[in-house]
């Protein structure tokens, strides 16, 4: 039936692929835990994603809270809900927007290095060269990126959170009129724990997959400058969808009841 | 060491890439402190054969042994280990173009066998005044290199570890022929001193016959023709014929499609 051939193949496909990259992250992790570590190559991985991104999504932060706070204004006024804004903003930004936005931006900028370096590097034949020097590619390369990764994207969303409200609570006070002690006081009223404890989590798991994407893709590219062309955009494209279907299910865990 | 276990004896070795067999039953040995020249035309599945070697590639078939042991299927420690017998130069170097030059060189010191940076540097540029190239150029980034600068620089990271072996992937290929015989210099001299296994392959007959004891011709998979250097002009083989006098004409057939 040549019908159901191509659905085959693309299941095939799919399934080929989901099993090395299961392979690819559990070798990857394992060589995060055995020794022998790179320090400096961790602590220059963690500049790149931790400092140097800090510009970048602190921008996406404050843009996004403020228009967070004016959109929840214009909707919420009409109900004469107003007083519900602080709530507004400093739970989506908390749980949602502050992980979501910081990671699709930390993509951007990581995963499409990443797997622009990685790649050129195995195109040009360093990582052979790595191995011919009894250096593991793995231990030197994937290693430091990943602890750097699950480490950062905490810590930059923990930034952008405050941030974020910071943005929501600018708009609110010096456009919309609201009284600044009463707006702190919603705001920490209103958020709980859990809120920001499950964007942290969430950033977590987005550090590992922006990174993981990032040296898959670099590390499996082939065939010269077009090969790394595709890498970087696979690696940009996966890592935000997977960004969006961990949040999900993250969040699901968190706050089904 | 006695002559019945070869530095290198490969034996039956096959590697294929999807239909495309590139070798074919490959049998070939390097004796201790030999240098062996495999030629061949590009595409041929010279560098494969190295690769393979070095365990950076899985062959299907055929057993690879490296003073008498088998490396075909070693992973983790023990291929680190038999890795640490290698050096290699790369066909355009591969540089770690995120660090200078000296660390390039020193890489294998640091990384490998944990000498200490500074002891390393001084070994580093030792090994770069060995294949010419001043202090200064150790704190060069590889991108400022000119090409026969980055074949140098890859020749002194391949020997800096004093490998027992060392692999040539075609060294003078994309050299004017002047910077060619410097570098076919610098690996007899290199070879010679460190008294090293070397195993080559090029397509550059000059480079060939200055740096190989003896030659080997790959050939669709196999070695058709293997003998001392200087047997290479009288070898009775018609494709060995055609390769190192390059004619187009002959048994080999170029796959050339019709414009």
């Amino acid at each position: 039936m040549p019908i159901l051939q191509p659905i085959g193949r693309a299941f095939l496909g799919f399934l080929e692929v989901a099993g090395r990259l299961t392979v690819f992250a559990g070798t990857g992790v394992s060589h995060c835990v055995r020794p022998p570590i790179y320090p400096r190559l961790i602590l220059r991985q963690m500049v790149e994603i931790g400092y140097y991104s800090l510009p970048v999504v602190g921008l996406t932060a404050i843009f996004t809270g403020m228009v967070l706070a004016l959109q929840s204004y214009t909707g919420f006024a009409r109900f004469s809900a107003e007083s519900a804004i602080p709530n507004v903003v400093v739970v989506s930004i908390t749980r949602e927007l502050g992980p979501v936005l910081a990671g699709l931006m930390v993509t951007g900028r990581i995963a499409a290095a990443m797997a622009a370096e990685i790649g050129t590097m195995r195109v040009t034949e360093q990582i052979d060269a790595l191995d011919t020097l009894a250096t593991n590619p793995f231990k030197y390369l994937v290693a430091p990126r990943l602890i750097a990764g699950v480490t950062m994207l905490p810590i930059l969303v923990l930034v952008a959170d405050a941030i974020g409200v910071f943005g929501g609570y600018v708009v609110s006070i010096f456009k919309l009129g609201f009284n600044p002690g009463n707006y702190i006081k919603n705001t920490m009223d209103f958020v709980e724990t859990m809120d920001v404890v499950s964007g942290l989590v969430k950033a977590g798991v987005f550090g590992f997959l922006i990174t993981l994407m990032g040296c898959y893709h670099g590390y499996n590219s082939k065939g010269g400058a077009q090969g790394v062309g595709t890498a970087t955009t696979n690696a940009v494209v996966s890592a935000s969808m997977l960004i969006f279907c961990f949040n999900y299910f993250i969040t699901e865990i968190f706050f089904a009841r | 060491m006695t002559e019945t276990v070869p530095k290198i004896r490969m034996r039956g070795l096959c590697k294929a890439f999807g239909d495309k067999v590139v070798l074919d039953g490959l049998d070939l040995d390097v004796g201790q402190s030999e240098s062996v020249v495999v030629i061949g035309g590009s595409g041929t599945g010279k560098s494969v054969m190295l690769k393979c070697i070095l365990g950076l590639l899985h062959p299907e078939a055929g057993s690879i042994q490296v003073d008498g042991e088998e490396v075909v299927g070693l992973h983790g420690q023990d291929l680190e280990r038999v890795r640490r017998k290698f050096g290699m130069l790369f066909q355009n170097a591969a540089l770690f173009d995120s660090m200078p030059v000296w660390e390039n060189v020193a890489f294998g010191l640091v990384q490998g066998q944990a000498v200490p940076r500074n002891e390393a540097k001084e070994i580093a540029l030792a090994k770069l005044a060995a294949v010419g190239l001043g202090m200064n150029v150790g704190e060069l980034w590889p991108a400022e290199l000119s090409g026969g600068m980055r074949k140098r620089v890859g020749l002194a990271r391949a020997i800096a570890t004093t490998p027992e072996i060392i692999f040539f992937d075609e060294p003078t290929t994309g050299l004017d022929p002047i910077m060619g015989d410097v570098i076919n210099d610098l690996i007899v001299k290199c070879v010679r001193e460190l008294g090293a296994t070397a195993l080559s392959i090029t397509h550059d007959m000059a480079s060939a016959r200055k740096i190989a004891d003896r030659i080997a011709m790959l050939y669709e998979g196999k070695i058709i023709w293997a003998g001392p250097t200087a047997e290479v002009d009288r070898s009775g083989n018609p494709y060995v014929e055609q390769f190192i006098h390059g004619n187009a004409e002959g048994p080999i057939e170029m796959e050339v499609r019709a414009l």
